[in-house]
């Protein structure tokens, strides 16, 4: 059997392992932007959050991800279902890159914009959404382009754990010695993570400032 | 002077990390006076603006605009009432010539056809084409920045300006044009203004007095003719270093 007669006989699994996967990673970025961008636009004002946030976002990002889906299993409702651990997981790894990005975006902007911002009698809300979101925006996508490209290759790890997506394919072909499995999973995964990034970097480089 | 002075310097210091930017600052400026701060760079003109509209807060003493210490206003209603030109020109990027010029009105809540026509008006007194409007601050050139800037900061009629070099990126024509326009527009509407410049020239046709400061601290405050004629040190080189060289 050739790997595109495979791919045709299986189709059906792979699209539903996609929206799985897709699934999987969208809600993980979207909780992880929900968070991590106000935490971002947090810490830019308060100078002394900065380091501590920042350190333990990177501490977060640093740890393996089979000991990360361990550490959340005793986690209530959580840990109840696997593609939840899954995506809890995702989420925090998003984190780092949403934090950081967002915070650099707004420490980014121009000085002396800020002070005619703040010369002109803006608020701390009009500065923030008037000046510096704006002027970070294409930051913030570049952050949510990188976390979307990691979680979308992570995401394949949550299928040892049970929570579904293309992985399932990876790992049943790795416990079959089954490269035709294998690629079934692995190729839908890096078009997802080619996609992602392409269209994102389109919208990043169309939001720069110019 | 027969009526109180509506900003003033009460031995005012500012310290940033230790080191005195300003200090020993005492200045009254009553209303419709043109103060213009003539000095060395980094001499403490910028940080001394900023002392009024409240960027700074004095380390040190107090400012009193209309009586009242900087550090017991609100300082979006202080800044409301300043129209500020900053050195840098700070113009939003994001936004056209007529968004930039018409920020603090749109923050105002003027009606947005008030806000238009208002643009229009400060577009002509700057001599700059309505074609302008519509135009990024990207797609203007260094001088016309500038001139936005200065009817940014014009655009809500404010009681008080500072102006940080806002003359200084113009052809000696322009420059000469606006600064002709600036003394109608005090002719009539008597603003007090603190003005920033290193030009003797200007200082001279603009301000009712020069103040003029050195590392830090003020070393004097004169009428235009005083300093003309003053046998202070430093004033004598200011003068000599810009008649110098004129025929
Ligand atoms: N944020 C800051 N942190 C530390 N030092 C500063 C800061 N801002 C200004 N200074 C220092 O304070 C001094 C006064 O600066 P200021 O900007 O008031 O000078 P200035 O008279 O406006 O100069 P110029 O004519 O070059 O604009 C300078 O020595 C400058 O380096
Ligand atoms: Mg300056």
């Amino acid at each position: 059997m050739t790997f595109w007669q495979f791919i045709t006989q299986n189709r059906l699994q792979i699209l539903s392992l996609t929206a799985e996967h897709l699934r999987i990673v969208g809600i993980s970025i979207f909780l992880a932007a929900v968070v991590g961008i106000p935490l971002g636009i947090l810490i830019s004002r308060r100078p002394f959050l900065d380091k501590p946030v920042l350190g333990i976002a990177n501490i977060i990002q640093t740890m393996p991800s089979l000991a990360l889906f361990g550490f959340l299993l005793p986690v209530p409702w959580i840990g109840a279902r696997a593609d939840r651990l899954a995506i809890l997981a995702l989420a925090l790894y998003a984190l780092l890159p949403l934090i950081r990005n967002t915070y650099t975006g707004i420490k980014g902007v121009d000085r002396s914009i800020v002070e005619a911002a703040r010369g002109m009698g803006m608020t701390d809300r009009q500065l923030l959404w008037q000046v510096e979101l704006p002027l970070s925006l294409n930051v913030i996508i570049a952050g949510i382009r990188v976390a979307t490209v990691i979680s979308v290759g992570l995401a394949t790890i949550a299928a040892a754990i049970g929570a579904g997506g293309l992985g399932e394919f990876i790992f049943r072909g790795l416990a079959m010695v089954n490269n035709q499995e294998i690629l079934a999973g692995a190729v839908p995964a890096a078009l997802l993570a080619l996609t992602a990034d392409f269209s994102l970097g389109r919208l990043e480089k169309w939001l720069a400032p110019r | 002077m027969p009526t109180d002075p509506v900003i003033e310097f009460k031995n005012v210091s500012f310290a940033l990390n230790g080191g005195a930017l300003v200090s020993g600052l005492n200045l009254a400026i009553h209303p419709g006076e043109t103060v213009v701060f003539l000095g060395r760079t980094g001499s403490g003109k910028t940080t001394t603006l900023k002392l009024i509209n409240n960027l700074h807060s004095p380390t040190q003493g107090d400012v009193l605009v209309k009586t009242r210490s900087t550090r017991d206003w609100d300082p979006i209603a202080l800044r409301r009432m300043i129209g500020y030109v900053i050195q840098e020109i700070g113009l939003f990027p994001h936004f056209t010539v007529a968004r930039n010029i018409g920020l603090v009105p749109t923050l105002e809540n003027w009606p947005a056809e008030r806000v238009h026509q208002r643009i229009q008006e400060l577009l002509r007194l700057v001599g700059l084409d309505p074609q302008f409007a519509v135009r990024y601050p990207r797609e203007l050139s260094g001088g016309q920045r500038q001139r936005v800037g200065v009817a940014r900061a014009l655009a809500a009629d404010p009681p008080f300006l500072l102006m940080d070099e806002p003359f200084g990126a113009l052809d000696p024509i322009t420059r000469m044009d606006l600064q002709n326009q600036f003394l109608s527009l005090q002719q009539r509407l008597a603003k007090t203004v603190v003005f920033v410049t290193h030009d003797l020239h200007e200082a001279l046709r603009l301000g009712t007095r020069i103040a003029l400061m050195e590392a830090g601290k003020l070393v004097t405050v004169l009428t235009p003719q005083q300093f003309m004629k003053s046998d202070q040190q430093l004033v004598k080189a200011y003068v000599e270093a810009f008649t110098a060289g004129q025929p």
